[in-house]
């Protein structure tokens, strides 16, 4: 089975089909989605800008990373579902809108910047989790992180300006 | 001059205009908008859930109000420039909107809410956590706070789905 033959699938999909035809269940679905992802890009944030060394400095890199990134990954498995629940309606549609695409090349970059910052970058941190100003790798973590999603939101908001949606 | 009168003169202005047909003008404010909406709101959460005692126990709770009340207001300020900019470009589909109008009141409790968490703390930081019943105030005020702040983004998204007969 290939790409566009599952997004047919999911097009056709007693899924895909009530969040299409029902008039409001896209609005509700929408909503819950807004709400994860500027919960997910919030919470984010406030890591991005500890690791940038601007905010949160009397706290620990690790302990804040304890106490948000939990509350973040709550956020973000809500918008992927939510997410996965938009999608199914026009899949095919999606899969052909290039702001959709880059959305989704810009999630595996952030996800990626993620798993190297915990496997490579935080390798020693109890030499730099206290200190107001962490080195340059973890700098350059957090700006990035900051930077691509930003460019998250702004794809998924260019999305529905360039999708007659039904 | 009722609300309808004013939404067609405004909607003729020539900044109004200007944003109607400079296609790239709304998008980019929107996204700026919800970018400002993800700090205010991922801040309202950290405080509220944290006067819950949901997260961060093991810091007192004017640790997290001095951090994230104060992200609230500047932050709001832009929430309004952009949100005015939005208003302009389509005074009809967001004035006469009763998603708008609900956002608006919603608004309006949800800053008073923040208002009433946040000035006692000026006086004294720890002053949620002075007495049991300081306690439960500061959870019944977090509670009102969180479904108030998530009600303005779902009644912010439906603008877009409620239709405004522009007659």
């Amino acid at each position: 089975m290939d790409l566009q033959a599952l997004f047919q699938w999911l097009y056709d999909s007693p899924v895909g089909t009530a969040v299409r035809e029902s008039g409001s269940l896209f609005p509700w679905i929408e909503s819950v989605h807004v709400l994860s992802i500027t919960l997910v890009v919030g919470s984010i944030s406030i890591v991005d800008l500890r690791l940038l060394g601007l905010t949160s400095k009397s706290r620990a890199v690790s302990r804040l990373t304890g106490e948000v990134l939990p509350f973040t990954w709550t956020a973000f498995i809500l918008a992927a579902i939510t997410g996965g629940l938009l999608f199914s309606s026009n899949a095919v549609k999606y899969s052909h809108n290039s702001f959709f695409l880059a959305k989704m090349a810009l999630l595996v970059v952030a996800f990626l910047n993620m798993v190297v910052f915990h496997v490579i970058t935080s390798r020693g941190i109890e030499h730099w989790d206290e200190s107001p100003h962490p080195p340059l790798r973890a700098r350059l973590a957090g700006g990035l992180s900051l930077l691509l999603w930003i460019a998250v939101i702004t794809c998924g908001r260019w999305i529905g300006f360039t999708m007659s949606a039904f | 001059m009722n609300l309808h009168a004013f939404a067609e003169w405004l909607s003729q202005t020539p900044l109004s205009l200007t944003i109607q047909n400079v296609s790239w003008i709304i998008p980019t404010v929107q996204t700026i908008h919800i970018l400002s909406i993800a700090i205010v709101i991922s801040s309202v959460f950290m405080v509220d859930l944290r006067l819950l005692g949901v997260i961060g126990r093991s810091q007192p709770t004017a640790a997290y109000t001095s951090r994230f009340l104060t992200w609230i207001w500047p932050t709001l300020v832009v929430l309004a420039l952009t949100g005015s900019i939005l208003i302009i470009g389509e005074p009809s589909r967001s004035l006469e909107n009763p998603a708008f109008q609900t956002k608006m009141v919603l608004l309006i409790l949800a800053m008073i809410t923040t208002a009433v968490l946040q000035r006692p703390t000026f006086k004294d930081p720890a002053y949620w956590e002075l007495t049991t019943g300081h306690k439960i105030s500061a959870g019944v005020l977090a509670v009102l706070s969180l479904c108030l702040w998530v009600g303005i983004v779902f009644a912010g998204r439906w603008i877009a789905y409620m239709n405004v007969d522009s007659a």
